[in-house]
């Protein structure tokens, strides 16, 4: 520890001094070339043991056992019933409420941004949208508990003034769909951030030009506008899911640990090895890494595909 | 065109009314803990309520060490990237990018498994070493945004230029970072400041799993005990996101350092061609 101390702690200023004399330029330069990784000692350092090494232990953990031989036992044994169901309970809620998120986010850029609304709408709900991506967690748990719990403001305006039992009517905000609404009010501000730009990048010489070929609005849309979009869109659609698959505070505070989506089952084991197998817990964290890192890698791929039309 | 506009014009207003009735509907209910009147009485309680700012400090004091650990970290590196080595800033975006990629619960039980009782570095055993773990932590989390924020600024900033002004008047190294990149990014670096301390104020994973007194897991243990007042801290954490976003906006359309960066440019115009 203390040597590697020793060599990280100069390289922004004494270590970098000694190696770049900057101001003579030439002769110099190759000699500098060979020192300057030094300077990203500090943050590779920090990277490597706080963010690689800690992802590698457990992506090894998985194919592990107890004392440490190879095996594919623990990735096997997450198809085991309990596992798989948990897995599937949470790519389900995730697909529902990215698809939720994405028409519904699409459908209000839209009208934000090409439905001839009022400037000023645009900009309230893009700052709006800023806050609610973010107001997450426990405290979306809680208001979404004061509106439409069981003794929720809303559920109780529906029942008193409107005669009209909510929860009689097969509503639960403890359930799945109680959690896709919630999820809701973060998925759609998340949308609307990132797919006005897409939206903004439609040219109007695009529809013009279509126009002026014949085609009508209908036919725009289908074989112009979308097509465009589509990359966004569907990238978008992944960050959704991506979102909604690691969240795990919001589904603990409305639900408890009663709701076995795979965070909270990760969450339990790493309390109480409720797995009563060590390495099976890495195996669930790797699937976690796997789900997540594909959706959202996918979408940085589709996000930089997409600019190419944004010239 | 006209049907166009009405149809708009009510997907906003479901939209709008999505958005406000929760907060509106906890609001109201925050003001009912007396019954049959309106009252704050929710919001006294839970100012009374000593683990409330004790928790709500701590939470606050470990963001602001993340952030100042990971603006240290991220401010000489992006420099250092930019200037002598831009091949690697695709690396480096991709390495800042991973906590938004990994979910926090994966990187925390990394943390508890790696830096356990039998580790090389056993933070998890002592109170003092779980403090620093939660702290890294919340900086890990905070890479993406603060990154982002940096590199940002910089772009606006002609560091090259900056960079052989100050060599010229004889600055070292660490002059140059810590005396003319740094207080140009003053901007940028507190904007990615508020959007961090925004998420890691009422983080839950981390501070649960490391078993700290933070106002997330507060959060919950109110959340179970009592009926009013998670509402009420429900408006006020939304009010303290608020606050937070439009420091971070304000921050963020603020231009960097713009009288610093004109003046060495107009100053030195020649810098420039000196070693192109």
């Amino acid at each position: 520890m203390t040597v590697a101390n020793d060599i990280l702690s100069p390289p922004t200023p004494g270590g970098s001094a000694r190696s770049a004399p900057a101001g003579l330029p030439g002769a110099q330069v190759p000699r500098r070339a060979n020192w300057a990784w030094l300077g990203l000692l500090p943050f590779a350092f920090f990277a490597a043991l706080f963010l690689i090494l800690p992802i590698v232990y457990l992506v090894t953990g998985a194919f592990q056992t107890p004392d440490g031989a190879f095996t594919f036992d623990n990735l096997i044994a997450l198809t085991g019933s309990a596992i798989a169901a948990s897995y599937m309970l949470s790519i389900k809620l995730s697909l529902v409420s990215a698809l939720f998120g994405a028409v519904a986010g699409l459908l209000l850029s839209w009208a934000l941004v090409l439905g001839g609304l009022p400037r000023w709408v645009r900009g309230a709900f893009v700052t709006f949208s800023g806050v609610a991506s973010n107001f997450a967690g426990i405290p979306l748990a809680f208001a979404f508990i004061a509106t439409l719990g069981r003794l929720g403001i809303v559920t109780v305006l529906m029942r008193d003034v409107f005669g009209f039992n909510l929860y009689g009517a097969g509503f639960n905000l403890f359930s799945f769909w109680g959690l896709a609404l919630t999820y809701l009010y973060f998925q759609l501000p998340l949308m609307v951030l990132i797919i006005t730009p897409a939206l903004d990048g439609l040219k109007n010489e695009w529809r013009e030009a279509a126009e002026s070929l014949g085609a009508s609005h209908a036919q725009y849309w289908r074989m112009v506008a979308l097509p465009v979009l589509a990359p966004s869109i569907l990238g978008c659609f992944l960050l959704l899911f991506a979102n909604a698959f690691g969240t795990l505070a919001t589904v603990y505070a409305l639900t408890g640990s009663q709701f076995d989506v795979v965070p909270i089952m990760l969450f339990a084991q790493i309390r109480g090895n409720v797995l009563y197998n060590p390495n099976l817990g890495y195996a669930l964290a790797l699937g976690m890494i796997l789900i997540a890192g594909f959706s959202n890698i996918l979408y940085l791929v589709l996000r930089s595909r997409a600019e190419r039309w944004r010239a | 065109m006209k049907i166009s506009r009405i149809v708009a014009l009510i997907i906003v207003l479901i939209a709008a009314s999505f958005f406000l009735v929760p907060l509106y509907a906890t609001f109201q209910f925050s003001l009912q803990m007396l019954r049959g009147q309106w009252s704050l009485q929710a919001y006294r309680s839970v100012f009374s309520d000593p683990q409330f700012l004790s928790t709500l400090s701590y939470s606050a004091v470990a963001s602001l060490a993340a952030i100042v650990i990971s603006t240290l970290i991220i401010v000489p590196t992006t420099y250092w990237v930019r200037l002598k080595m831009p091949r690697v800033k695709p690396f480096m975006e991709f390495i800042t990018l991973l906590p938004l990629i990994i979910p926090p619960i994966v990187i925390v039980f990394g943390y508890l498994r790696l830096y356990g009782s039998d580790s090389m570095l056993p933070l998890t055993v002592s109170t003092a070493g779980t403090n620093v773990m939660l702290v890294i932590g919340y900086a890990t989390l905070s890479l993406p945004y603060v990154f982002r924020s940096v590199d940002n600024g910089m772009q606006t900033l002609d560091i090259r230029t900056l960079t052989e002004a100050a060599e010229i008047l004889g600055a070292s190294r660490a002059t140059i970072i810590f005396r003319v990149i740094l207080p140009n990014l003053r901007a940028a670096i507190v904007s990615g400041a508020f959007l961090t301390f925004s998420i890691s104020f009422g983080e839950f994973v981390f501070a649960s799993l490391l078993n700290r007194p933070a106002f997330g897991p507060y959060l919950v243990q109110i959340g179970q005990d009592r009926a009013y007042e998670p509402a009420a801290l429900a408006v006020l954490s939304f009010a303290l996101t608020w606050a937070c976003m439009v420091l971070m906006q304000i921050f963020a359309n603020a231009k960097p350092g713009t009288s610093a960066r004109r003046r060495p440019a107009a100053l030195f115009p020649f810098a420039r061609r000196k070693t192109a």
